[in-house]
């Protein structure tokens, strides 16, 4: 069992920064768990925190059924790959590898054939006599994640795992390192402010801002579902539409048109009350033509994305700075000038009351996690 | 040259042919004569101040120049007479060894060692601790000789010095009693400030991730400086040793405090050179040791070089 239980959690740093706020998470045995945010919301003291790296100022840390605050990193049974990898550069890939069992002790036979197994499973096999810097960025990466492995610890921790990879090796080790983690079915934290990243590799995702987790669920949970503006924002390759509305019964107005509020939304919405019709790009289908449930707008940018096209549609209102975007499939592309309708799908808008999502649920339903994985490993 | 590539059409128009300038192999076009000429004023202060007193040093360790006397009027050629008779004096070899000593004690082991030490513990600090601690160890490094070992006898002394004070043993004279124990920790005192500046330095180079991951794998923090720092800094290391033991080699200040003495129980070579030549006014006999204090140098500065080579190969 090797469940990580977080408790009040607070990290305040000694020139005043509060880097973590009382955070409650619960991240599940086995879990492939991903902390996303922007720079500086306290993604990496929470790893670090966990680490042992950094103490906790307040709270509570528990790995499996032990209560890990105050223990240093040695004695916490976690591993972890930092963005840099951190390979000793004077020692070869074997003895890389092998580290933490020397300093367990372990004896150089033992340690030698661990390390030599957990090489090959890898593929690094024919690397073990090389240096880290005879090594391209990936490989560096493997024997990193090698030496994560040779200890056997409870918790594998990865700080911005696939950030100094070049582009086309980010997919191929995004795509290794879910199936390794599925293969060892340890639990797993990483870092990132990728959410794409974090959208492909995760089993849950933590989204954090200024300290604190302002939603946690699956990536398809944060994904349809934002819990907030903030989430809404930071999600998704391009940020959902946020449009003000203003209730009217069971209705909007939108952008000067009427639209049905939202199934889970309605009746808990006051007369006239101001709210934020949110609706993400892909669920936006473009019309050249009057539909109705139509919101309309002047077509101003159009941006080709390969298979489809981003367009940006002006709409008329209040403010003319209100526009939406939609994700265009390609040869249907509208011209910059036209005018042009996007229809909603059904099911697919959120209603945000002072940036919060109106819902009838008290939580969006979480699926158990993930457990007994690995069965063939 | 220009000539050759441009067509005959517009050397006519242009009106420039060039003059039979010789042609320029530097970048900059100064010609040979012009470019030494650069050179010449900074070739002539090192010949001058350099280059002829070696010579002359290695000319007068073979003679019996004197300071006085008639061999100071008419020194003769004794060949390698002052070499033989410097190797085979035991006082030279007493001296030699107590130079040893001193390079080992206060330089290798106690600057080195304390620098390291002091340079490791602030490592992650900032703000006042930090420099109150440089300051001072700087401090000791800047101040003149003279004031240094005026002050370093002052808490020395046998009868009114600070040290016999705050440790209750009037009477102790550290000078004479242990006068190598003294010089060498006084060394230490006085020039750790180096070690300590150049391994803060070389320790800002250490990734931190390396060591969090040693720490991360259970790691003490001897373990740490074994596997992370120390092979980390070696070249740092090494040219810090070399430059301080060098230092120390030529070092003169320790006879401000102890002059050798007493009985020749603390006289490392530079004070033996001088006592024998400038004070005995055997020139001739003190530019062989020179000569030979030289050498030393060269075999010490040639196994840190090694060292620091075999540090480059093998990474």
């Amino acid at each position: 069992m090797s469940a990580i239980t977080l408790r009040e959690l607070t990290k305040v740093y000694p020139n005043g920064v509060r880097a973590l706020d009382a955070l409650d998470l619960e991240i599940a045995d086995g879990e492939f768990f991903a902390l996303l945010g922007p720079s500086g919301c306290g993604k990496t003291t929470l790893l670090r925190t966990i680490a042992g790296l950094e103490l906790a100022s307040g709270g509570s840390v528990r790995i499996g059924d032990r209560a890990v605050t105050n223990l240093p990193p040695g004695q916490r049974d976690v591993a972890m790959v930092f963005q840099d990898y951190a390979l000793f550069p004077h020692m070869t890939v074997r003895d890389n590898i092998a580290y933490p069992l020397r300093i367990k002790k372990v004896g150089r036979a033992a340690r030698q054939d661990k390390a030599a197994s957990t090489a090959d499973e890898l593929g690094l096999s024919a690397l073990l006599d090389r240096r880290p810097g005879q090594l391209s960025g990936g490989q560096q990466q493997r024997v990193a994640l090698a030496r994560a492995m040779a200890c056997h610890p409870q918790v594998f921790l990865l700080d911005e795992p696939l950030s100094n990879l070049d582009a086309r090796l980010r997919l191929e080790a995004r795509t290794f390192l879910k199936r390794l983690q599925r293969e060892l079915g340890v639990t797993t934290v990483f870092v990132t402010h990728d959410q794409a990243e974090a959208l492909a590799l995760a089993d849950r995702i933590a989204v954090m801002e200024g300290g604190r987790i302002r939603q946690v669920g699956t990536p398809t949970e944060v994904f349809r579902r934002p819990a907030n503006t903030f989430v809404a924002g930071f999600i998704g390759s391009t940020p959902m539409n946020l449009v003000p509305a203003r209730a009217h019964g069971d209705e909007l107005a939108v952008a000067g048109v009427r639209l049905p509020v939202p199934e889970e939304a309605r009746g808990r919405l006051a007369d006239a009350e101001d709210v934020v019709y949110g609706v993400r790009p892909e669920y936006l289908d473009y019309s050249p033509e009057p539909a109705p449930g139509a919101l309309t707008g002047r077509v101003v940018v159009v941006e080709n994305l390969g298979s489809f096209s981003l367009v940006s549609l002006d709409l008329p209102g209040d403010d003319d700075t209100t526009s939406v975007q939609v994700v265009v499939p390609e040869g249907r592309e509208p011209q910059p000038g036209d005018t042009g309708w996007v229809v909603p799908r059904p099911g697919r808008s959120l209603i945000y009351r002072d940036g919060e999502l109106v819902t009838g649920a008290a939580a969006p339903p979480v699926p158990a996690p993930r457990t007994g994985v690995g069965a063939d490993a | 040259m220009v000539q050759v590539t441009s067509r005959p059409d517009e050397t006519v128009e242009g009106a420039r042919p060039e003059t039979g300038a010789s042609p320029a192999p530097d970048a900059a076009g100064l010609g040979r004569a012009r470019a030494a000429g650069f050179l010449v004023p900074s070739m002539v202060l090192i010949l001058l101040f350099l280059v002829l007193p070696a010579a002359w040093t290695i000319y007068l360790g073979v003679t019996n120049y004197r300071l006085t006397g008639l061999a100071a009027a008419h020194p003769e050629v004794v060949g390698l007479d002052n070499y033989t008779t410097a190797l085979g004096d035991e006082r030279f070899r007493t001296s030699l060894l107590l130079t040893l000593q001193f390079v080992l004690g206060s330089a290798v082991i106690g600057q080195a060692g304390l620098g390291f030490a002091i340079a490791f513990a602030l490592r992650d600090r900032r703000g006042p601790l930090r420099r109150v601690v440089e300051a001072f160890v700087l401090l000791s490094w800047i101040l003149p000789s003279s004031v240094v070992a005026f002050l370093w006898i002052a808490l020395l002394d046998r009868d009114a010095g600070a040290l016999n004070v705050l440790l209750h043993t009037p009477g102790t004279a550290w000078l004479l009693d242990h006068p190598m124990l003294s010089i060498i920790i006084f060394n230490t005192w006085r020039g750790t400030a180096f070690s300590m500046m150049l391994y803060a330095a070389a320790l800002e180079n250490v990734p931190r991730s390396h060591l969090e991951t040693a720490r991360l794998a259970g790691a003490s923090t001897a373990q740490q400086l074994r596997d992370v720092v120390f092979p980390r800094i070696r070249g740092h290391m090494l040219t810090n040793l070399l430059l301080i033991s060098l230092w120390t080699f030529n070092d003169f200040t320790p006879f401000l405090i102890t002059a050798g003495g007493p009985e020749q129980r603390s006289e490392i070579l530079a004070v033996y050179v001088y006592k024998v030549a400038l004070s005995g006014g055997e020139l001739g006999f003190g530019a062989a040791i020179s000569f030979l204090m030289l050498l030393i140098n060269l075999v010490i500065a040639l196994i840190y070089l090694r060292m620091l080579g075999r540090r480059k190969e093998r990474a």
